[in-house]
């Protein structure tokens, strides 16, 4: 796989909200789901966030966030409320978009295991199985390489609840993180989780299954934050 | 720490593993469940057939119980844990979390479902309880609970002994919203009194609370439980939902009211939209019409204390 170059410019030291450029102004997706959790993300490192449950709302947007909850919840309210269709267009636009967990199944082109009726709102090539680690009992936290943020070396703490995870990837997808091959805690020897990837990234559409949101560390946040920066600057 | 901000979810204070913990049944894992469930409608259900309507129809997730608290009310007697079989056939109907009431301190019917799968147990005050002095040590298990309070106090008792969702009592099996009004009022109300009040005063806040220093003043300075809050008892309309959410509820439980309502389907879902646009009166009104009878309700008031569910559990 190759690594994009263009991904982190944001250095280690830098504290704070960012500086660089215009005010940034993020999308999160409000329909249902863990809204605060990333709007607080967001406002921690200086973007400003509105709340997306209506298509207007999507307007003048540079990046939306696509939040964890349940994605057949998701996917029946955005039809439901006429977003399904503007939420595409927006999408194949080049709109950045980052998915955690639910949002990654709507970001997904196929998914395993959803509901009889439940559609995606689709874009990467990517096949996403729902509920892949389990029910709650099995929601577990674990440490990750996730070489693509700042501060490669330093882990990531994943929290999966009732997570997803990619089962296949089309050319155009880039993996960003897979589950260790024994993830911490885990005593069940070499699990169906092991190697298993979470995290992906194709074009402006990014996704992970779990849920870098609830645990304070805002590299992610950071790494999507940069990625919509630089699709705003290609484009100015 | 340059990409560091202060955990929402998981704080050091009220979490005895502590912030380090990997692998299953952590606290983050636990709590960060329900901050999932966060803006949805959890839906009482007997069945897998109501199971299946109510995931048709967007509930978050389904509660699972031997009948709807109306029913308990109308009928008498103990009542219990769901029949396992029922249990297991909802978790093979729908794909949406299920969660599952236990009797209060009725830790074998909670080990009993966390064997069966369940996403969620609810120690619910709507049962009959099993010990009428202590709750179940919620730590000692892998799955989360869910816990019912009517003030402040009682909401950090629960958390204390694990609890990692919270929600209002209200008087289930109702339909009158007036108690889960109330128990969501004095919450919120006791939360701002820890926030306007100055630190060696927290000290004798924690002493009338009856609950942990250290957890009353992680409120006092968050401003919130360190848990997500939902609410539940009485709500029948869409109304009362969006009320609810106005009020401070995260997120809404269901019981009687869907499936003790004409067209339970179509008021589920208007339930669901409601909830999303809660602060939105167009939304509300648009989906508020056309839906049959609401649930026929009992008055709280014409109900005798002693047989208010909501004063089980203390």
């Amino acid at each position: 796989m190759t690594r994009p170059t263009t991904l982190t410019p944001a250095g280690p030291g830098r504290v704070g909200p960012a500086a660089d450029g215009e005010p940034v102004r993020i999308g999160v997706l409000a329909v249902q789901g863990d809204v605060r959790e990333h709007a607080q993300a967001l406002s921690a490192l200086g973007v400003t966030w509105v709340r997306v449950r209506r298509p207007g709302e999507l307007a003048d947007l540079d990046g939306l966030i696509l939040p964890g909850g349940e994605s057949t919840v998701q996917d029946k309210l955005t039809r439901a409320l006429g977003l399904r269709d503007p939420l595409r267009a927006a999408i194949s636009d080049g709109l950045p978009v980052y998915g955690s967990c639910a949002g990654m199944i709507m970001l997904a082109s196929t998914v395993l295991d959803g509901e009889a009726d439940q559609q995606t709102l689709g874009g990467m090539d990517v096949t996403v199985r729902r509920n892949a680690f389990g029910r709650q009992v099995d929601s577990f936290e674990t440490d990750l390489r996730f070489p693509a943020l700042t501060e490669p070396e330093r882990p990531i703490r994943a929290v999966f609840i009732r997570a997803p995870w990619i089962e296949a990837v089309g050319p155009g997808v880039e993996v960003l993180a897979r589950v260790p091959e024994r993830p911490q805690g885990s005593d069940a020897g070499v699990s169906p989780a092991a190697g298993r990837v979470v995290a992906a990234r194709q074009g402006n559409l990014f996704a992970t299954s779990f849920h870098p949101e609830v645990t304070g560390d805002l590299r992610v946040h950071r790494y999507f934050v940069d990625l919509v920066r630089a699709a705003r600057e290609r484009v100015a | 720490m340059s990409d560091q901000q202060n955990p929402t979810t998981a704080s050091p204070t009220s979490t005895p593993e502590g912030s380090v913990a990997s692998g299953t049944g952590t606290s983050r894992v636990k709590r960060g469940m329900a901050e999932m469930l966060k803006g949805g409608v959890i839906m009482d259900v007997v069945t897998p057939e109501q199971a299946k309507i109510a995931q048709d129809a967007g509930a978050v997730a389904v509660m699972a119980l031997e009948r709807v608290p109306a029913d308990i009310r109308a009928q008498g007697g103990v009542s219990r844990m769901s029949d396992p079989d029922m249990v297991q056939g909802i978790i093979d109907t729908v794909s949406i979390p299920v969660m599952a009431k236990a009797r209060i301190g009725h830790f074998v019917e909670a080990q009993v479902l966390q064997s069966l799968g369940v996403d969620y147990v609810d120690e619910s005050e709507v049962l009959t309880p099993a010990d009428y002095s202590n709750h179940i040590d919620k730590w000692r298990f892998t799955v989360p609970f869910v816990c019912g309070a009517t003030n402040l106090g009682e909401a950090l008792r629960r958390i204390t002994e694990g609890a990692a969702m919270i929600r209002s009592k209200g008087e289930a099996g109702t339909g009158d919203v007036s108690n889960a009004t109330m128990h969501m009022r004095k919450i919120r109300a006791e939360i701002n009194r820890l926030r306007s009040m100055a630190d060696d005063e927290l000290f004798v806040a924690a002493k009338e609370l009856q609950a942990p220093y250290e957890l009353v003043k992680e409120v006092a300075a968050n401003g919130k439980l360190p848990v997500v809050l939902f609410t539940a008892g009485g709500i029948a309309t869409p109304a009362d939902a969006a009320m609810m959410m106005q009020l401070g509820a995260e997120g809404v439980f269901v019981g009687s009211g869907i499936f003790k309502a004409g067209n339970p389907a179509q008021r589920a879902a208007a339930i669901v939209k409601a909830t999303t646009f809660y602060d939105d009166p167009d939304t509300i009104a648009e989906v508020s019409r056309g839906l049959g009878e609401a649930m026929v309700g009992i008055n709280v008031d014409d109900i005798p204390v002693p047989h208010r569910l909501a004063e089980r559990g203390w």
